[in-house]
């Protein structure tokens, strides 16, 4: 953890910084993208056929 | 906020350098490993089918979960870890990942992962999954770890509950035979760590965790180790008995448990003259061959059954 330094109105960060937080917006897009595609296949085996089953 | 409020702040801001990796380490990888083989195995044991994608979301949720309480135990306990020589160098002590990243990284996981689980597979699973993160995070780390030397005695359950959790997941019920597979995890948890804290015993003292040999002396840890050792051998031959494993397991598993008996013998019979603590090196690591070699061969057979029906 480094401290990253105020430059008026903005925060100025080392690259490291900005790799790292680079890096870890990649894998939290990855990680929802694939927990999106997870509940759409999963929602589908879990309910079958029932999943055209709505009521009105 | 004002740019002169945020200037006057400005040595309090941090920046956070964290790489994914750092994240990863939070979760216990070798822990998670161990859950979800253990929950894999409680699957493959319950006499009930599921979807395949159902049961790879189980076994995420499960391991998930299990991470999330390697967060929150990291969170809790950094300033332990940050002195004994085994956790030094995890991502909290080292600064890597601030407390509070920790703690809403394992609540966020948690939440996720508990109702995922209910939601995809069954409640029941779910309910049993977030005992099993309270469990370790709120009674073991926060309470008993630092109270109590039975500690890892009382905590080993939330380690023990993946098979349950994985047999719950798949016929909605906790049965006997889930209970086994809790049993034989939960009674060789407090011989395995104890093996380890009898060779780091500077390690537990310099961080004031009230491990059993610390405060009950070298003897008495000995004593239990072989006490424990002799209930896990039953234990593990159990599942023969009950039926849910064939005689081959029955035998494997008896022929493990006398090893592990025998180990632990050594451990209680040779005391505090053996300075290099040789047997209690080679029980920890029997140890965990043990644990491995029974829920592989319950797992071998349960596949075997399987495919031939």
């Amino acid at each position: 953890m480094a401290e990253g330094k105020f430059t008026q109105e903005t925060v100025s960060m080392t690259d490291a910084q900005k790799k790292a937080q680079r890096s870890r917006n990649i894998i939290i897009a990855l990680v929802l993208a694939a927990f999106v595609v997870l509940l759409y296949f999963g929602t589908q085996a879990k309910l079958g056929a029932n999943i055209l089953q709505r009521p009105l | 906020m004002s740019v002169e409020a945020i200037e006057t702040k400005s040595d309090d801001v941090l920046i956070s350098s964290a790489m994914p990796g750092d994240y990863y380490r939070l979760m216990k990888p070798r822990v998670m490993y161990l859950v979800i083989f253990t929950a894999f195995v409680g699957m493959l044991l319950a006499p009930a089918n599921i979807n395949p994608l159902l049961g790879f979301i189980a076994i995420l949720c499960i391991s998930i979960g299990a991470g999330a309480s390697g967060s929150l135990n990291m969170w809790y306990d950094a300033d332990i870890d940050a002195v004994m020589d085994r956790t030094a160098k995890r991502p909290v002590p080292t600064g890597a990942v601030t407390p509070d990243q920790a703690l809403s990284f394992g609540i966020i996981l948690s939440v996720f992962s508990v109702i995922t689980l209910g939601l995809m597979v069954n409640w029941l699973s779910a309910f049993l999954l977030a005992f099993t993160i309270f469990f370790y995070a709120v009674i073991y780390t926060m309470w008993l770890k630092r109270s109590t030397p039975q500690n890892i005695v009382i905590g080993g359950a939330a380690g023990a509950f993946p098979p349950m959790i994985g047999w719950a997941a798949m016929t909605g019920s906790v049965t006997i035979e889930s209970i086994v597979l809790f049993a034989i995890i939960f009674l060789w948890t407090p011989p395995h760590f104890w093996a380890l804290a009898l060779f780091r015993l500077k390690d537990y003292e310099n961080a004031s965790v009230p491990m059993l040999p610390n405060v009950a002396g070298e003897r008495s840890t000995r004593n239990q180790i072989l006490g424990y050792a002799v209930l896990l051998a039953l234990s593990g031959i159990l599942p023969a008995v009950l039926g849910f494993a064939s005689i081959y397991y029955g035998v494997f598993s008896a022929a493990l448990g006398a090893r592990f008996l025998w180990l632990s013998f050594k451990v209680w019979k040779n005391g505090s003259e053996n300075e290099h603590y040789g047997f209690e090196k080679k029980l920890f690591g029997f140890s965990i061959f043990y644990l491995f070699a029974i829920f592989a061969a319950l797992g071998t057979e349960a596949v075997i059954m399987r495919v031939i029906g």
